[in-house]
């Protein structure tokens, strides 16, 4: 009876606390154990300043992706980005990709905005159109510097 | 002059000597882990004494460490206007640091300590020395499931205190202040990485590692300690000794295992 | 006597050692036959209980030799002396007995470790040990349960679970009063005598050991004075053996220059 209850505890203890494990990892470590079939796209931009591996790709707010890979072009010095797109949302043509900032000081995310084509992106395609990331003191310094 | 060159070579060999003995020591219970036979049932025993009974104060503890992470959080975040990354703030100070060291100091106080006084009370009472009289090897026998029992049960325990720590910080953010449910979870969410939690659990790890290794060592090198203390008076100081060195070791390691992983 | 041409089954020879700078044992040469009782008598700190640790190999020594069963165990790795432990059955102090377990489970534990006997079987063998230290029915009970002497004939049970050549008992009247030592002492004679084992006990009781003993040494300040029969012991003219025998404290020659020093710390130059 004694063993049984330590059992019992034991059995509980394990449980519980892998559970809590599983959470922390699922939830917010984004592991994908049922991992949803996407296709990967890619967008050149002449700056993703501050963009990191693993950033949000959203449409309308809404997550649709993420940012899979970072590189530089070493012919053109442009940044290409690799993302996962979920491979429900279809993506036309002529979308257009840009790098957005959460709030003033969250994080970078890429914001995709639909285009109007007939034709869709297929997997390995490029999204021709981007905006690349804006920068706040690019943004005070103009303002300053065209007043004057 | 001499007297004092003297001393500071003494001092020096035996704190390598000491250090000397508590590496192979380590060395020797570890390779111990992977010899026949596996003492499951000590093991489970271990499990519970260390982990199972660890598991009321790790959640009391857990929920307040979050509660006063979402108070001070939401008046910090406030000033700035940023109160959606309160959620990002609880949760990655919880995992990457808060978690592994608060668990593991938990267990220190409860577990080291009980452990350390237990193996010095089988050393005064002969008890080490009659295990080696009938043949068998106290490290095998005492120390390999203690030292299985803390490496599994740390990592556990300081994911059980992350998420009670989590829906601490939840229950002072949200219900009390009214900070939106959703910025809450959703900016945690967004903000930790596999390589957070991963973090969490490298360093549990190793405390749960120093936690055993400490205890265990201090209380079977009681005979050899410098005080020269037997007996009940021993015990308690090496405990005291144990307690002081893992919390220490911990805090130390910590600064050495982020500053690697970052 | 018909000791002499029976085997040594314990051979110390010229065992010094030290516990830091001072010496505790000098010299001490000690044969040990097949299925004696050898006493090895001698006052606090007279290093009986080293001598007794050392021939478990529980301490290293300086320099000597100690044979067991034809093994030498100051050089014999771990794993041989492990080995060797198998036929050697210690009673400690204290018991040693683990305070986490029950008596049963305590007795049982080195033909848990050693063997692959199966439950039953190991549960009458306990039952037998502890029915031969008059122990019936304490297997369910824990160490701390016990009184004084259930504790020591408990921890002889254990001794003598594995049926052990050798047998060490260290203090077997140490904290009991006459009537339940002198049971612990017809307990060790008894196990001579149907066990065929070769026992060694340490002790400082005078009375327990002119009982039990074959053959009796005497420790002092870390030297041999004397290792023979009861009847010889009785009869030596040694002074320090007859102070002993009469309790008498030591006489010391007074050094009395050493004296004067030792009172006014500091040599007079």
């Amino acid at each position: 009876m004694k063993k049984k209850n330590i059992e019992f505890v034991v059995g509980l203890f394990l449980i519980a606390s892998i559970l809590s494990f599983a959470w922390l990892s699922i939830k917010l470590g984004d592991i994908e154990l049922f991992s949803k079939s996407t296709y990967s796209v890619s967008a050149r931009f002449t700056s993703i300043s501050g963009l990191k591996e693993g950033a949000v790709v959203e449409l309308a707010g809404v997550r649709i992706g993420k940012v899979t890979h970072i590189a530089l072009d070493r012919e053109e010095y442009e940044a290409i980005i690799h993302m996962e797109i979920d491979s429900d949302i279809a993506l036309q043509e002529d979308t257009m990709a840009a790098i957005r900032t959460a709030g003033v000081i969250g994080d970078k995310f890429v914001n995709i905005t639909p285009g109007g084509a007939d034709e869709l992106i297929t997997n390995n395609g490029e999204i021709e159109e981007t905006e690349s990331a804006i920068s706040l003191e690019e943004l005070v310094s103009k303002y300053i510097f065209e007043s004057e | 002059m001499r007297n004092f060159v003297e001393k500071t070579g003494r001092e020096t060999i035996y704190y390598v000597e000491h250090a000397g003995m508590m590496t192979i020591f380590l060395c020797s219970c570890l390779i111990r882990i992977f010899t026949r036979p596996f003492q499951l049932r000590a093991i489970i025993k271990q499990l519970h004494f260390i982990g199972a009974k660890s598991v009321f104060i790790i959640i009391v503890a857990g929920s307040f460490t979050g509660m006063v992470l979402g108070l001070q959080g939401y008046y910090v975040l406030q000033r700035f206007g940023s109160l959606d990354m309160i959620g990002s703030a609880v949760a990655l100070s919880l995992i990457r640091e808060l978690g592994p060291v608060l668990a593991a100091l938990m267990v220190v106080g409860r577990a080291g300590s009980a452990i350390c006084a237990e193996i010095g009370i089988m050393r005064t009472t002969e008890q080490i020395d009659a295990l080696e009289c009938m043949g068998i090897h106290p490290y095998k026998y005492l120390m390999v499931p203690k030292f299985i029992a803390a490496i599994i049960s740390l990592p556990l325990l300081t994911c059980l205190f992350d998420v009670m720590g989590i829906l601490g910080g939840y229950f002072a953010a949200v219900v009390l202040f009214g900070v939106n449910e959703g910025s809450y979870f959703q900016g945690m969410y967004s903000s930790v990485v596999w390589a957070d939690i991963e973090m969490g659990l490298i360093k549990s790890f190793v405390f749960g590692l120093i936690i055993v290794w400490v205890a265990t060592a201090k209380g079977f090198f009681l005979h050899l300690d410098r005080s020269g203390a037997f007996g009940a008076e021993g015990v308690s100081r090496i405990t005291t000794k144990a307690v002081v060195l893992s919390s220490v070791a911990i805090l130390g390691s910590d600064y050495l295992i982020s500053a690697i992983l970052l | 006597m018909e000791e002499h041409n029976q085997k040594t089954v314990i051979k110390v020879k010229e065992l010094v050692t030290h516990y830091g700078s001072r010496k505790i044992l000098d010299g001490v040469n000690l044969d040990v036959k097949k299925n004696e009782i050898m006493v090895i008598m001698g006052g606090s700190g007279s290093g009986k209980s080293t001598l007794l640790r050392h021939v478990l190999g529980l301490n290293s020594a300086t320099s000597g030799s100690i044979e067991i069963l034809g093994t030498e165990i100051t050089t014999a790795n771990q794993k041989k002396l492990y080995q060797l432990r198998r036929n050697m059955g210690v009673a400690f102090q204290g018991g040693a007995l683990f305070g986490s377990m029950t008596v049963g489970e305590n007795v049982e534990l080195p033909l848990r470790e050693h063997t692959n006997l199966d439950e039953k079987t190991m549960r009458i063998m306990v039952r037998m040990k502890l029915e031969v230290m008059n122990l019936a029915g304490v297997e369910a009970l824990m160490p701390s349960e016990l009184s004084g002497g259930m504790v020591k004939r408990a921890a002889l049970a254990r001794a003598v679970i594995m049926d052990p050549t050798l047998l060490f008992f260290d203090e077997p009247s140490a904290g009991l009063d006459p009537v339940v030592s002198a049971e612990l002492d017809e307990l060790i004679i008894l196990l001579r005598n149907a066990m065929n084992m070769t026992i060694v006990v340490v002790t400082h009781e005078l009375e327990s050991a002119f009982k039990i003993a074959d053959r009796i040494t005497i420790l002092d300040e870390g030297k041999i004075i004397i290792t023979d029969t009861v009847e010889n012991i009785r009869n030596s003219n040694l002074t320090q053996v007859q102070d002993m025998l009469n309790r008498r404290p030591r006489q010391k020659e007074l050094d009395t220059e050493a004296y004067l020093d030792r009172l006014t710390g500091d040599r007079l130059q």
